[in-house]
């Protein structure tokens, strides 16, 4: 089967691409856009509802589409695009062919019959119970079928992986160990695994259950399990990301991890405490001890926090020390002011670096502190802070990857290179606009996925006040720039595909080139415990620490003044 | 080199780190533990802590202790629907029961006296979110969650219902006196 492939060397990147994989990365990721600019449509139909002036969907509509939208966006073009990301971390990045190839095509055909057949049911209506489709409340059996097939055909997905990655070692394609970017893109898999294990779990009773073989599925019980899927799909999308900011330091400056044990350590941290942040959603609920919060709320004493703490200085840092050895060694932060702004490939992926710390990392930890959860829970402070994480985070990162993979991978030239110049800017800013004026509101109270704020029908309704129906009307505004920002990132995509100019791809060789031994550098021998490499990402840093523990401290301050609880 | 590629050193793992990395694992790492103890010390010193008694119980069983506090106690009615407001006396159980789509009945509690609150959902998930305090609590069917809870402010507020429960949910929105 090896000897059937091609191998060819982009001439741009100098990155090696196999014939089948490059065919399954493109799939992949063509088919998780095809998914952005569903969950993208959907969420114009959100937006306008939440925001009260408008209020433009029917209440029915409106739990349909919003229900819709979360799993395009949060399970559907995510996935995707992350099954992508594992074969390029392993096939492109090992040098080597992909493994069974064939049942890469079945895994992804199952990835997309299972998204289409979940979506179907949605749009038929009666299976309109938000993605977290808590039990008692049925979907169609349909919806929860999808659901399973498309967890199946990613489960697979991963297996391919490890699979390729078995491959590169056998056939020597590379020496020592695998670059720190795949070495993420396994930790992104190894969670995936446990995620779509425990997914498997809950979603097979509760399919039993809406078709009648089972009477039962606890409440609490789905709860639990399904956040162990829900909430961990979501890191798996940090560790993608967090290996896509690796690569892009690496391919954008030339940088090297500042320390590899370091980020690998960090990586490995993830692997082991991670997981138990699906413990963030059930610090409100009846039935769960408080032992049990206070340790997997807090990934057994705030590991996986530091590790977070970790990649979020050193992928800064090492761009730093690269940019300080081409001589941008000014002060402090000359590094930084001569970094290559209008490169939408870095400038995506630093308003991602930031924008995931100080929204999306701060107020997740503030929320997932055991008591301090009583004051957002459900609120809609909620998705505030998971579109900090998830889409500042993750979705810009992928768009930032995708604006290098289109000369590299697709082949084409980008279209439009001005607008995708700006597009990071658009989204990212209005994105964290649109965050921060959610949390705002959710600070008032204001509840997560409610059609109406004004109570329509009840003799008993509640009077929000004026600022949060501000707050709510801003976030509206924000969330129509931001869709703005990624229909621009759908234009360039996938106009690039269709129209761009076809790029010399580099010649077909039936043999695989191995990636060459690396001498230690000169360069590697002036790192040691002896400098301060980085200072201005220290002061960066510094500064995120101080917001980080004025933020946590005022959020105590606040619940010290409400009814006792005990 | 890089990131992309297998790491230079062999011994990778014996590469000296950086003094800024150290210093910022350090720091990073005092911080968690800050946060860790805060969540423990709160338990021990502070006064918002969410109880964990909780029972498993049946729609049918929650409705009845709800209708004999009800009957006990009720003082007067509101709304063309008369939903009873209930004033308990201080110290006693009480209960509030959620379901499609209002809560039922209405308490009326007494400023700085504490009562044991009982709650549970009759068909699905509910989120009982009282505002404009803002405190929020999952409630679950089948299981009936014990509060011990103190108000420390006087008039009239409101319970929101912020769990997804149905095409009424925007409709379950209820009342709560403190006096």
């Amino acid at each position: 089967m090896s000897s059937a492939t091609t191998y060819r060397i982009c001439p741009r990147s100098g990155l090696q691409f196999e014939a089948q994989a490059e065919k399954l990365i493109l799939a992949n990721a063509v088919a998780a856009v095809v998914f952005l600019l569903l969950g993208g449509i959907l969420a114009i139909g959100v937006v306008l509802t939440r925001w009260p002036a408008v209020h433009w969907l029917e209440a029915a509509t409106f739990y349909q589409v919003l229900t819709a939208h979360g799993l395009d966006m949060l399970i559907y073009w995510i996935i995707f695009f992350e099954i992508a990301v594992l074969y390029f971390c392993s096939s492109t990045l090992l040098r080597c062919r992909i493994a069974t190839p064939r049942i890469a095509w079945f895994a992804f055909a199952l990835m997309l019959i299972g998204a289409v057949v979940n979506n179907i049911a949605v749009y038929q209506g009666g299976s309109s119970v938000m993605m977290t489709s808590y039990v008692p409340m049925m979907a169609a059996p349909s919806f929860y079928l999808g659901l399973i097939l498309f967890a199946v055909g990613a489960l697979i997905g991963c297996f391919v992986f490890f699979g390729t990655l078995v491959i590169a070692r056998r056939d020597k394609t590379y020496q020592g160990s695998v670059p720190l970017v795949t070495f993420g893109a396994v930790v992104a898999a190894i969670i995936a695994v446990f995620t779509i294990v425990s997914g498997a779990i809950i979603l097979i009773p509760t399919y039993l259950q809406s078709i009648g073989f089972v009477e039962h599925v606890d409440p609490l019980m789905y709860r639990m399990i399904w956040w162990a899927f829900g909430h961990s799909s979501q890191q798996i999308n940090v560790s993608a990301h967090i290996s896509i900011w690796y690569l892009v330091a690496a391919v954008v400056f030339g940088a090297r991890p500042m320390s590899e044990r370091v980020s690998r350590g960090a990586f490995l941290l993830y692997i082991l405490f991670l997981q138990l942040a699906s413990a963030h959603h059930l610090l409100a609920d009846p039935g769960v001890s408080t032992e049990w919060k206070i340790v997997n709320t807090s990934y057994f004493m705030y590991f996986a926090v530091l590790a977070s703490m970790i990649h979020g200085l050193t992928i800064p840092g090492a761009m730093e020390v690269a940019q300080r050895q081409k001589g941008y060694t000014k002060g402090l932060f000359e590094w930084l002011r001569k970094a290559p702004w209008g490169n939408p490939v870095f400038s995506g992926v630093f308003i991602s670096i930031v924008g995931f710390g100080f929204l999306g990392g701060i107020s997740g930890v503030m929320m997932g502190t055991e008591q301090l959860n009583m004051i957002i829970h459900n609120t809609i402070y909620v998705p505030g802070h998971f579109h900090a994480t998830v889409v500042v985070g993750t979705t810009l990162s992928f768009m930032a990857l995708t604006y290098y993979l289109i000369p590299v991978l697709f082949k084409r030239e980008m279209i439009a290179p001005t607008l995708a110049k700006w597009q990071p800017y658009l989204f990212g800013l209005s994105m964290y606009f649109f965050c921060l004026v959610m949390m705002g509101a959710g600070t008032l109270g204001v509840s997560r996925r409610h059609w109406d704020m004004a109570f329509d029908g009840s003799a008993l309704a509640y009077e929000w006040p004026g600022a949060a129906y501000m707050m709510m009307g801003l976030v509206g505004i924000g969330g129509i720039v931001a869709i703005v920002g990624g229909a621009m990132y759908i234009y360039i995509t996938v106009g690039s595909l269709l129209w761009g100019k076809r790029l010399e791809g580099g010649e077909k060789s039936p043999k695989v080139t191995p990636i060459p031994p690396t001498a230690p550098a000169a360069a590697a021998q002036t790192y040691g415990s002896m400098g301060f490499v980085a200072p201005g990402t220290f002061v960066l840093a510094m500064i995120f620490l101080t917001a980080f523990v004025l933020y946590y401290f005022i959020n105590w301050k606040y619940l010290s003044t409400l009814w006792g609880l005990s | 080199m890089s990131a992309i590629l297998p790491p230079a050193e062999r011994l990778w793992w014996k590469h000296p780190i950086d003094r800024v990395e150290g210093t910022w694992i350090a720091l990073s790492f005092v911080w968690c533990m800050v946060m860790f103890f805060m969540m423990v010390l709160w338990h021990v010193y502070g006064d918002q802590n969410l109880s964990t008694e909780t029972y498993k119980t049946t729609p049918d069983a929650f409705i009845a202790k709800t209708q004999a506090m009800v009957d006990q106690y009720t003082v007067r009615t509101e709304t063309d629907l008369e939903i009873p407001v209930v004033a308990p006396p201080a110290g006693s159980d009480i209960y509030l029961i959620s379901r499609m789509w209002n809560f039922w009945p209405i308490l009326e509690l007494e400023k700085d006296k504490t009562y044991r609150l009982h709650l549970s959902a009759m068909d699905y998930n509910h989120g009982l979110s009282l505002q404009p305090t803002n405190i929020n609590i999952q409630v679950v069917p089948g299981y009936e969650h014990v509060l011990t809870v103190t108000p420390n402010q006087s008039g009239e507020f409101s319970i929101v219902c912020n769990e997804y429960c149905g095409i009424g949910h925007h409709m379950m929105v209820s009342r709560l006196y403190v006096r």
